[in-house]
């Protein structure tokens, strides 16, 4: 009985069935898949005229600015402020559009453009993953505040230079409109951000330097609605989550156990955690529902501690 | 505690000197950037060059909503800072929608939506180089001409004396007042390299200043008072008097023995 038990784990470890590893695998497939899909729609509503109507196309535009079936203005809130600070007075449709993504982002978590919609995410991934497959060392620390003075400064230049500091020069916006638009130095930007976080510093640009990913994680305070929620009843610490976390700097375990869910803005709820801790103590969850929940848990914990004792 | 501040001193200056001199190369290169768009022709109703700078989001929805395929965003180390939309006219030059759909496009006003009718677009002027002008030759091209969207205004043809023997050249001559800067005259040219090219106003146009009276031409005319309506002249009273409303006046300066 025991030795089938243990033969069954073993199994279970060394060779899943495609299926199970698809479902360990689940929120990186969906994450490719919604990276995919938005550019695909923008590709093909620039590329291959895809129409709702006669000269109304599906999405037209980049990350930067665009208009979903005609309709619906998005603009990306934190290209609108620069220009803001630049010295123009955004047009109406500008500035409802950069509402609408600012609130949509929001609810769910700023981050989540950085792990759900963004297009450098798949080439810092490749080269996070390459990195632990490689046995690349850190060489080179960089404090991961660094961000929030890019981010400043992206602003106090806007403001000085009369431009749109960051956008000008973003590797984000340069991928995206090469890849839409064929244009642009974006394939240099990917590579050089590649081999930057490849070669120098692990999860360099996006962790440490991307002034738009430190605008969202500002953002990503308010969040109340998506997070991951932690339970320290069940957690043993072995410490898969922080191996695979991009940020783990937010997983650290004392502040989660006093707040029960992974609560900083810099977590893009990417998902990785969840499916690798053993303990399933990281699962996704609504927030307002979080609290409840770890009362619950952790009253029938101590209610079975105290039946215990006596 | 003394070395807890001592640290995060140490630190704020440390982040404080990276991002300033991050910052210094930063703002260079946006300098540079910026700079760098003496020859790019931009959509109808772009904004002044440094306004446009600070309002195009680089969202290139004006590309995806000219029916012509004649806009483009520029690409890196081209005339213009990156990202941003363009057009070469003999490539594809701008056909003048009159529903302007580039400019409706715009999300943020860098396209201005001031600009309600398309021949008011300024987005350069046509510029003809009379060494490899066929009509300079002497030869009837004129293909400019009748292609102009605005012929008769924007570009005319005049007739340009020659030796005797040889008979007149007519020649086209472009108006920046009704020129759109649209390029299709560009486009038809038919030399190997057009020799008529389209060029920002600033570029081409030059200033003759304030203080050149044209006493022939009518606003400038001296010696006559029209009214509001623009009727016909009448002539002014003899200004002889150095006295009453016309002080100040030309005519007056002279006749006052300044001279």
């Amino acid at each position: 009985m025991i030795m089938r038990t243990a033969h069954e784990s073993s199994h279970d470890l060394a060779q899943r069935s495609l299926s199970q590893k698809l479902w360990s695998w689940r929120y990186i497939v969906l994450r490719r898949l919604s990276q995919f899909v938005i550019l695909l729609l923008f590709f093909g509503s620039a590329h291959w005229g895809w129409e709702v109507a006669k000269d109304v196309p599906l999405l037209s535009g980049n990350l930067s600015g665009s208009k979903f079936i005609g309709l619906i203005p998005m603009a990306d809130p934190f290209a609108a402020l620069q220009i803001f600070l630049a010295g123009h007075v955004l047009q109406t449709e500008a500035i409802l559009g950069a509402a609408l993504v600012l609130g949509f982002y929001i609810l769910v978590g700023g981050r989540v453009f950085c792990a759900w919609a963004c297009p450098v995410n798949p080439v810092t991934d490749l080269a996070g993953w390459l990195r632990v497959r490689f046995d690349i060392r850190p060489t080179f620390i960089l404090s991961r505040n660094m961000r929030y003075f890019v981010l400043a400064l992206t602003l106090v230049l806007s403001v000085l230079t009369g431009v749109a500091a960051f956008e000008w020069v973003s590797p984000v916006g340069m991928a995206h409109r090469e890849i839409i638009f064929g244009v642009g130095f974006g394939a240099m930007a990917l590579l050089s951000i590649f081999l930057f976080d490849l070669f120098v510093l692990k999860h360099g640009w996006c962790g440490h330097l991307c002034p738009l990913g430190a605008f969202w994680s500002v953002v990503g305070k308010i969040n109340p609605t998506l997070r991951v929620r932690f339970d320290k009843t069940t957690c043993t610490h072995c410490g898969e989550c922080a191996k695979v976390c991009p940020e783990p700097q937010v997983l650290n375990l004392k502040h989660l156990e006093e707040k029960g869910f992974v609560f900083s803005g810099e977590c893009s709820n990417c998902g990785r955690c969840t499916p690798v801790c053993p303990e399933n103590s990281l699962v996704f969850d609504f927030k307002p529902l979080i609290r409840a929940h770890n009362a619950q848990v952790q009253g029938s914990v101590s209610v079975s501690e105290t039946q215990r004792r006596v | 505690m003394s070395a807890n501040r001592r640290d995060f001193l140490l630190r704020l200056m440390q982040g404080a000197t990276l991002a300033s001199t991050g910052g210094l190369g930063w703002a260079y290169l946006l300098r540079q950037e910026a700079r760098a768009q003496p020859f790019a022709l931009r959509p109808p109703g772009a904004l002044p060059d440094d306004d446009f700078n600070a309002a195009c989001i680089k969202c290139g929805q004006c590309v995806v909503a000219c029916p012509f395929d004649t806009l483009k965003l520029e690409p890196a180390g081209g005339n213009l800072p990156i990202g941003m939309p363009f057009f070469e006219p003999r490539e594809i030059p701008c056909y003048l929608c009159p529903d302007i759909p580039c400019m409706k496009a715009c999300p943020t006003g860098a396209l201005s939506p001031k600009l309600k009718n398309i021949n008011d677009a300024r987005m350069g002027f046509a510029l003809v180089d009379t060494e490899n002008c066929l009509s300079w030759k002497g030869l009837r091209c004129e293909i400019c001409h009748r292609e102009c969207p605005l012929k008769g205004k924007a570009i005319t043809l005049e007739t340009h004396p020659r030796q005797i023997s040889k008979h007149a050249m007519f020649i086209p001559v472009v108006h920046s007042d009704a020129c759109t800067g649209c390029g299709i005259c560009v486009k038809a040219c038919p030399t190997t390299e057009p020799a008529i090219r389209i060029l920002p106003h600033a570029l081409v146009q030059g200033k003759i200043g304030d203080h050149y009276r044209l006493g022939w031409t009518r606003e400038d005319a001296i010696t006559q008072e029209f009214d509001a309506s623009g009727a016909a002249p009448t002539i002014a009273a003899p200004t002889n008097a150095p006295s009453g409303p016309v002080k100040g006046n030309a005519t007056d300066y002279l006749n006052d023995g300044g001279l």
